[in-house]
């Protein structure tokens, strides 16, 4: 047992004689939970809207104030001339081009007037999509006034909308509980790989290899302090993240600190894993920046899963990060059980059990 | 002159020849993530799972209830029943749950006659993921209210897209990111392994001048990373169906310059790192976060705060990737990308010349 606490003394000290590593550490969590949110937005806000007005009639015009007045768009090149609006958006300047046909107002009554174009840059095609939608809506609103429909305001007194669990729509507070794993990933994936193969290069591990010490004992004593350091992170990004952003957790925080105590056990697993099977420091990293895009990318962190088509849906089934991440936005925003959540919590284990498992047997104390 | 420089840059490919297995890895990763994310990634909502809470089963409801079961964007779960809602929704089951009041047809009559009434249908959403509840909510109200029929008003056309594939605005941005970071983390050693095996003396004392050493180790990965890149080129263009428009040239010109630019950001940051672990922390690990946030991968560069699109102008991805998506996608001819070009071009430079100049400071 003496041996253990030297040992783990040992990268204790590594750690903090690195001259890099404890800044990044301390720095790069805070960094994140403090800048990160701010960037995340996925909304359709500033769409930029040309409009050839080929009519310019009273109809027309009132189209074009109420499109400018929503807040999701904003009107900023009225012309006659289709080409130059399709200039502008080629340049980039503008998304979308509304073209109102000639005679719209006369039209305007009779069963089958001349259509309008909403004329979209789909490059990118979510904003594109929901960028017209907002388009349709609003002129639809001012069609049916127009027309002097009354039911037009009175059909949406149809429907009440209730937005449970982030009744604002903050999507900063469905990202911070993301960003906080891919912290977790960061450090305590990248680090302790790393700091295996660099005994490898050094040479040191060949000492550690002489010495009676068990190989269990030795991932262990790499292992531990990832494990600490993680759990630091979170004790940090927790209370900065509610000062910050306001982001409370809504359920236990005993689940949260479980689950990522299980994902941290799970991730380092995996790090000393890719480690073992790597010579150089380049060539661990290599390895695990793949994994890493791929739990990032497709762990449903930045892009809903249930959008992906079947056959990648079933590959981030064998990706730990999913189940991490669901617990995590489950408790934190819905305040979800773990009664509920249980089949997460037993995948999480699992994966913690056989990347630890296969991070002790492909240790070979041979050189 | 040539006679230092050939043989310092075959010193430099044998390092990389011998080390096979670091050369597969490097050539396979950026295929696989790139077929990967091409097809599996969609940032759009597509699917919104749906419960209903229907008291009595009218003729009516059933109506809507077909309606809502019959569209695409929808997967319909089922029946629950009033006191299941908060744990459906908690449980995660589904994504929105719709609920009629008992009264729905009376109701639906009285707000059509213009008679003020209370609302007739609730919708409840799982706002945790407020994306995937406003489109929920958008795609729910055009069902429930058909105003659906208001679209024949409109004819829409999708420039550039008319498939509306996500595939075409991820594929640059992919692209993008995963250049940058594979090209760097393979320079980011080379200079930072000589001085921890200590063959750095050596080199410092070899009459080869420090402009060679630098390119000297450039030009083997130069070489690795066009391979790489000539692959994914011709992925996305036969298997992902990216079009490329405006020919294979322009892209093929700014892809080359944003390579070397990478490159030499990977020289950079081996100068100024004195351990291999630092360099590679930075080039795999600390980069990661700030490409992937503000190059305009997944979100859009102009709803980042006004401070954050300033900085995003120092980060090289986000100009080769607006380049790039208007060289493949909106076919623009090479020249209305100059500004891209030049940039990359500039940045470029000024990492060479950086590193240079602390390559030299230790010459002293």
């Amino acid at each position: 047992m003496r041996t253990f606490f030297v040992l783990l003394q040992k990268e204790f000290l590594q750690i903090r004689r690195n001259p890099f590593l404890p800044k990044l550490i301390i720095i790069f969590p805070i960094l994140i939970i403090l800048v990160m949110p701010l960037v995340t937005t996925m909304d359709v806000r500033n769409l930029n809207i040309a409009a050839v007005d080929l009519d310019r009639s009273s109809a027309s015009q009132r189209i074009l104030s109420h499109l400018d007045a929503s807040e999701y768009l904003s009107l900023i090149y009225t012309t006659s001339e289709y080409n130059l609006a399709l200039q502008k958006l080629e340049e980039g300047a503008i998304d979308v081009i509304v073209q109102i046909p000639k005679h719209f107002e006369r039209d305007m009554t009779i069963a089958a007037p001349e259509k309008i174009s909403i004329i979209a840059n789909a490059v990118n095609a979510t904003k594109a999509s929901i960028g017209t939608q907002y388009i349709v809506q609003t002129i639809a609103k001012t069609f049916m006034e127009l027309r002097g429909e009354k039911n037009a305001a009175q059909m949406s007194e149809l429907v009440t909308i209730q937005n449970r669990f982030n009744p604002t729509l903050n999507y900063k507070h469905f990202m911070i509980p993301a960003l906080m794993v891919i912290l977790f990933i960061l450090l305590c994936g990248f680090l302790p790989a790393l700091s295996i193969v660099s005994e490898k290069e050094c040479g040191t591990i060949e000492q550690i290899n002489v010495t009676p010490t068990s190989r269990t004992l030795f991932t262990l004593s790499k292992l531990i302090p990832y494990w600490i350091i993680g759990l630091l992170v979170l004790v940090i990004t927790m209370p900065l993240a509610h000062l910050f952003y306001g982001l409370a957790s809504a359920g236990s925080i005993w689940l949260i600190f479980l689950s990522t105590f299980i994902f941290i056990l799970g991730i380092s697993g995996f790090g000393i894993t890719a480690a073992n099977f790597s010579n150089t420091m380049q060539q661990v990293v290599f390895v695990v920046f793949f994994f890493i895009m791929i739990f990032i990318l497709m762990g449903g962190l930045l892009t809903p899963i249930d959008s992906m088509p079947d056959w990648a849906q079933k590959i981030t089934l064998f990706l730990p990060p999913r189940y991490y991440i669901n617990i995590l936005r489950s408790v934190y925003l819905k305040g979800t059980t773990f009664v509920e959540l249980w089949h997460d919590f037993a995948a999480l284990a699992g994966f913690a059990v056989v990347f630890n498992i296969l991070a002790a047997i492909t240790y070979k104390k041979q050189a | 002159m040539k006679n230092n420089f050939i043989p310092f840059v075959k010193k430099e490919s044998l390092h990389l020849l011998r080390d096979t297995r670091t050369l597969l890895i490097v050539i396979f990763i950026p295929v696989v993530l790139i077929v990967l994310f091409g097809f599996a990634i969609s940032t759009e909502v597509n699917n919104v799972n749906v419960a209903v809470v229907a008291p009595k089963h009218t003729e009516e409801i059933n109506n809507v209830v077909n309606r809502l079961a019959a569209n695409e964007y929808f997967t319909f779960k089922g029946y629950i029943s009033q006191t299941e809602i908060d744990e459906t929704l908690r449980s995660g089951k589904v994504n929105a749950v719709v609920v009629f009041d008992s009264d729905f047809d009376r109701l639906v009559a009285q707000i059509s006659a213009g008679v003020p009434s209370p609302p007739a249908i609730q919708l409840i959403l799982d706002a945790a993921d407020a994306n995937t509840a406003m489109a929920a909510t958008a795609y729910l109200q055009g069902v429930l209210l058909g105003t659906a029929s208001l679209q024949e008003m409109f004819e829409t056309r999708m420039l550039f897209n008319a498939q509306m594939k996500s595939a075409y605005n991820f594929v640059p941005g992919i692209l993008g990111l995963i250049i940058i970071l594979v090209c760097a983390i393979m320079t980011s050693v080379s200079i930072v392994r000589e001085k921890e095996a200590g063959t750095m003396e050596v080199l410092l004392v070899s009459p080869v001048r420090p402009v060679k050493i630098m390119f000297a180790k450039m030009i083997p990965y130069f070489v690795i990373s066009c391979i790489i890149l000539g692959v994914i080129l011709v992925l996305s263009r036969y298997l992902l169906d990216v079009p490329m428009v405006s020919g294979v040239g322009g892209i093929i010109a700014i892809s080359l310059i944003y390579i070397a630019l990478s490159l030499a950001l990977g020289l950079l940051i081996s100068t100024f790192s004195k351990t291999q672990i630092a360099a590679l922390l930075f080039a795999g690990m600390v980069m990661i976060v700030p490409i992937l946030m503000l190059s305009g991968i997944m979100f859009p560069i102009e709803n980042l705060p006004k401070f954050f699109q300033w900085i995003s102008n120092v980060i090289p991805t986000r100009w080769y990737i607006e380049a790039i998506r208007k060289l493949m996608i909106q076919g623009v001819p090479f020249i209305a990308v100059w500004k891209e070009f030049a940039i990359l071009t500039g940045m470029g430079i000024v990492f060479m010349g950086i590193s240079l100049n602390s390559f030299n400071d230790k010459l002293e």
